[in-house]
């Protein structure tokens, strides 16, 4: 079976001439982008549509898979406006290929928002151009004719013919002026907001190869890559001669790579790290082998981070606020702390974790002298589309890059080191080769979520009001300058701008342990400490949490107007309110059984959460139900999104529950899911999804609903038993 | 040394693998059979979930060497070109988000309505604390199990492969 049978995955000019009729817009078809990804450039989109005599309609899926739904949500855009039935659907990955497909990657809870309006034109103008095929076939007038299921129909005839038998018509037009295109209004959709079946669900149940670890190609060898396990090391020597003389092993060699900590930097690293790689016939032979390696380390580059000195140096640090960077100041914190009639302060802390996508990294790479080929999970294809040619030296246009579905991604294939690493690999022996991750070697080399400590102090006034708010963000840093990604403040409505008294400060402390994006960079984190500490503000001010957040939020208001990522008090308030409600909140409960809310903005999404916990005279904690209620705009896939958000909920409540990553001399002491516990199915919560549609235009739901499930339980820890928990994860506090 | 597997009901002369080699890499490299997947190697995930003899196991637990004589059973030879009625309801209720662990978590499925076709709940949390799902799908995954449950219960042991096509919608 080749890749490309497998993964549905044309090349280019196969994808043009695959079904014979390109809708695909070609020579000359050059259609603008409205919104692109990070430029304003115009650049050519093409190849999303191809129609079939058979009546099929294939629509590439730009964007890579790694479980968001996107292979589903993003073709369901284009179709909406097409008219074309679902079931004449064919979805297959879009070739990687920045000049017709724009930025292609998978992060942020972007796909939706930034392919939104592109997406919509691109169906829109195929549309077009099929009612004007139609109306010269029937010689009526375009205004006279209307689509739905892939058919136009004149409805004064009775005459109707089917997109198949328009299409090789309709491709021969010219494209039509993009600002005559009329997209349809919400209450026009009949396929957005329904529940639709992902495109890849059958394939799933079955256990069809649809992931990059499943990649076969002819003449394909294998190999793991042994590093350093204290970061940053190299090898000085290794037994190679003992281990090429193992059962099934091809070749074993030092690749120099280059020594010492890095960091996270997708769009220009194409550094690959010292160390042993071991080739073999199969890839068992190369993890067996690799029990006898032998290597002697220089670790005098590596990093030698020890995780309690990190943690230890964050608390000493909170205590001193003097020379720490302010980065936001308002009104006058320290009068009004004096005058508020309940103070309070508290630190927070959240520790190293490890992304722990289910799939460990693997990549199948075939280079030669005068080419490339990769199949790769990654979520940022174009960027190894970029970066790829040159760490080859070869022109781009000989390099290919295969998109295949990840299993899990999190921010963990933002990064794409393990494809350089397969790259220099197979250059080096000449042959196809896999290099395989072991689960190990994914928990040892991760880009972990950075740690992150806020000492949060804040005043409420005698009629209840929060009137001062201030903290310390401390945070890891490779050098001192720069915050760890996703680890820095970086200014948020809620409750900076609703509070007349603010002032955030910031420290950075260096550490060399690689850090990165983890689902909901920063908020993650923050939402613990910011909701938390606001409900224990609300506690010692004898407040109900609803009613203060209510109260907080204000007045209607979107704080700047048509940009999504400004909070909309009204979506906020709509949202805290449908959670409260479908959760009952406010009823009685038994003894050691509590409700918690917490409401956050993130990724563009409105986001509140109520959950329902018990804690017995033992301390154990058991959530039992999650409420949720959220706004991200207008639903593409509503099956998608309440996957997305019941699984938000069971991450975030794996992450908070006992997942920590420790670090002695640079090295990283868990090694497995036996030392990194996740959430399983007896631990569960029910979960229940609201959607609210409040009309605007649609946003990502990969991760909003994330940040506000750890202050939901732990809210609801403290209403159970009276005790706040302060620190991620809640098993440090026993 | 001769070496012969049942696998799916078919049977795979394995004489020129390694005999310690587990066979979850059998399967995957040799074998062609990815659908059994490599999460953490050390039993603990639960991707690799097999039948041995219509029994649950960890495929990266067992050495092909020692399975002469045993009836292995993958996702792929679940329902061939049929449904298994577990199969079925993991479509029909859009289980999946990446869908890596859902093989192994079919299979532990299968196997616990194989033996109790009318498990209570928490006998399910108990079948299937050995699998797990990073995308956090445990949700849907006990919605799925109480419809194969059901389906089981109304006499399909099988969809047949004319009546496996999937619904255009979910259902809720």
């Amino acid at each position: 079976m080749s890749a490309s049978e497998m993964h549905a995955t044309l090349k280019r000019r196969q994808f043009l001439q695959a079904s014979g009729l390109g809708l695909a817009l070609t020579a000359g078809g050059r259609v603008v982008k409205v919104m692109a990804a990070s430029d304003t450039e115009p650049s050519t989109l093409s190849a999303y549509i191809s129609i079939g005599h058979d009546g099929v309609i294939t629509i590439g899926a730009p964007n890579p898979e790694v479980g968001q739904g996107v292979n589903t949500s993003l073709p369901m855009i284009i179709a909406e406006e097409l008219d074309a039935a679902w079931s004449d659907v064919k979805v297959v990955s879009a070739p990687v290929d920045a000049s017709r497909f724009g930025a292609q990657f998978a992060g942020g809870s972007l796909s939706v928002p930034m392919r939104w309006d592109e997406l919509r034109r691109v169906g829109a103008t195929a549309r077009a151009m099929l009612l004007r095929a139609a109306s010269e076939e029937m010689e009526v007038p375009e205004v006279e004719l209307s689509t739905r299921d892939s058919r136009v129909t004149h409805e004064e005839s009775g005459r109707s013919l089917t997109y198949a038998e328009l299409a090789l018509g309709a491709s021969q037009f010219p494209l039509p002026d993009t600002d005559d295109l009329i997209l349809k209004s919400a209450e026009q959709y009949r396929l957005l907001g329904k529940r639709i079946t992902n495109a890849s669900a059958a394939a799933v149940a079955r256990g069809k190869p649809l992931f990059g670890i499943d990649v076969q190609v002819p003449d394909m060898v294998y190999a793991c890559f042994v590093k350093c396990p204290h970061i940053g090391g190299a090898p000085l020597a290794a037994n190679l001669d003992e281990i090429k003389a193992q059962r099934g092993v091809l070749d074993a060699f030092i690749i120099e790579g280059e020594a010492g900590p890095y960091t996270f930097d997708i769009r220009n690293s194409t550094r690959v790290s010292p160390g042993v790689a071991i080739v073999a016939r199969d890839t068992w032979s190369a993890m067996r082998a690799r029990k006898g390696l032998k290597v002697d380390w220089d670790t005098s580059s590596a990093s030698s981070d020890d995780s309690e000195q990190i943690s230890a140096a964050a608390r000493a640090a909170a205590k001193r606020a003097k020379g720490a960077e302010i980065v936001r100041s308002t009104g006058d914190v320290s009068a009004a702390m004096a005058d508020a009639s309940v103070t309070a302060t508290a630190f927070y802390s959240a520790d190293f974790i490890s992304h722990a996508q289910l799939e460990p990294q693997s990549c199948v790479a075939s280079v030669t002298d005068q080419s490339a080929e990769v199949w790769t999970s990654s979520q940022t294809p174009s960027a190894v589309e970029q970066l790829l040619p040159a760490f080859l030296s070869l022109p781009p246009q000989a390099v290919t890059i295969h998109s295949v579905r990840g299993g899990g991604g999190f921010g963990r294939r933002l990064s794409n080191e393990y494809i350089f690493e397969a790259a220099r690999i197979s250059k080096r022996i000449g042959k196809p080769v896999k290099l395989q991750w072991s689960r190990e070697d994914d928990m040892a080399f991760d880009y972990f979520r950075s740690p992150l400590y806020l000492n949060m102090e804040g005043g409420v006034s005698e009629q209840g009001r929060l009137v001062a708010w201030k903290h310390h963000v401390i945070s890891g840093s490779a050098d001192g300058q720069k915050a760890n990604y996703g680890a820095h403040y970086r200014g948020q409505n809620f409750p900076d701008d609703l509070v007349p008294n603010v002032e955030i400060s910031q420290t950075l402390l260096t550490s060399k342990t690689p850090t990165g994006a983890w689902r909901a960079p920063f908020s993650n984190v923050y939402a613990f400490a910011e909701q938390s500490f606001l409900c224990e503000l609300a506690a010692a001010a004898g407040r109900d949490y609803r009613d203060f957040l209510i109260e907080l939020l204000g007045d209607d208001r979107w704080f700047k107007e048509g940009d999504r990522n400004a909070l909309n008090t009204a979506r906020a308030k709509a949202v805290i309110s449908a959670a409260c409600e479908s959760a009952n909140w406010g009823r009685d409960l038994p003894a050691g059984r509590g409700l918690g809310l917490a409401f956050f903005f993130s990724h563009a999404g409105h986001v509140a959460e109520v959950a329902e916990v018990s804690v017995d005279a033992g301390r154990k904690v058991t959530v039992h139900d999650v409420w949720v209620a959220a706004d991200v705009g207008q639903v593409i896939n509503l099956s998608g999104v309440e996957n997305q958000i019941e699984g938000s909920v069971i991450d975030g409540l794996s992450a908070l529950a006992n997942q920590r990553i420790t670090i002695r001399e640079g090295r990283i002491q868990e090694t497995n899911f036996d030392q990194y516990p996740l959430l399983r199915m007896p631990q569960a919560p029910r979960v229940h999804v609201q959607m609210l549609a409040s009309g605007y235009a649609p946003t990502g739901a990969g991760e909003p609903a994330l940040p506000p499930l750890a202050p939901a339980v732990g809210n609801a820890v403290f209403a159970a038993c009276g005790e706040r928990v302060r620190e991620l994860p809640f098993s440090k506090a026993g | 040394m001769t070496l012969n597997l049942t696998i799916n009901n078919e049977s795979h002369d394995l004489s020129h693998i390694d005999p310690d080699m587990p066979l979850l890499w059998a399967l995957r490299d040799h074998l062609g059979l990815v659908g059994t997947k490599y999460g953490c190697g050390i039993a603990q995930c639960g991707a690799c979930t097999v039948w041995l003899d219509d029994e649950p196991a960890r495929a990266c637990q067992l050495p092909v060497g020692q399975l002469e004589g045993k009836s292995i059973t993958t996702v792929e030879g679940l329902a061939s070109d049929a449904l298994h009625p577990v199969q079925r309801a993991w479509i029909d209720h859009d289980v999946a988000q990446c869908g890596y662990c859902q093989a192994g978590q079919i299979m532990s499925a299968a196997a616990l309505l194989a033996r109790n076709p009318s498990p209570s709940d928490e006998d399910i949390d108990v079948a299937m604390a050995g699998n797990i799902c990073r995308c956090g799908t445990y949700v849907r995954i006990r919605k799925a199990i109480r419809a194969a449950s059901d389906a089981l219960g109304a006499g399909v042991a099988f969809y047949e492969p004319a009546d496996t096509s999937v619904p255009q919608e979910v259902l809720s």
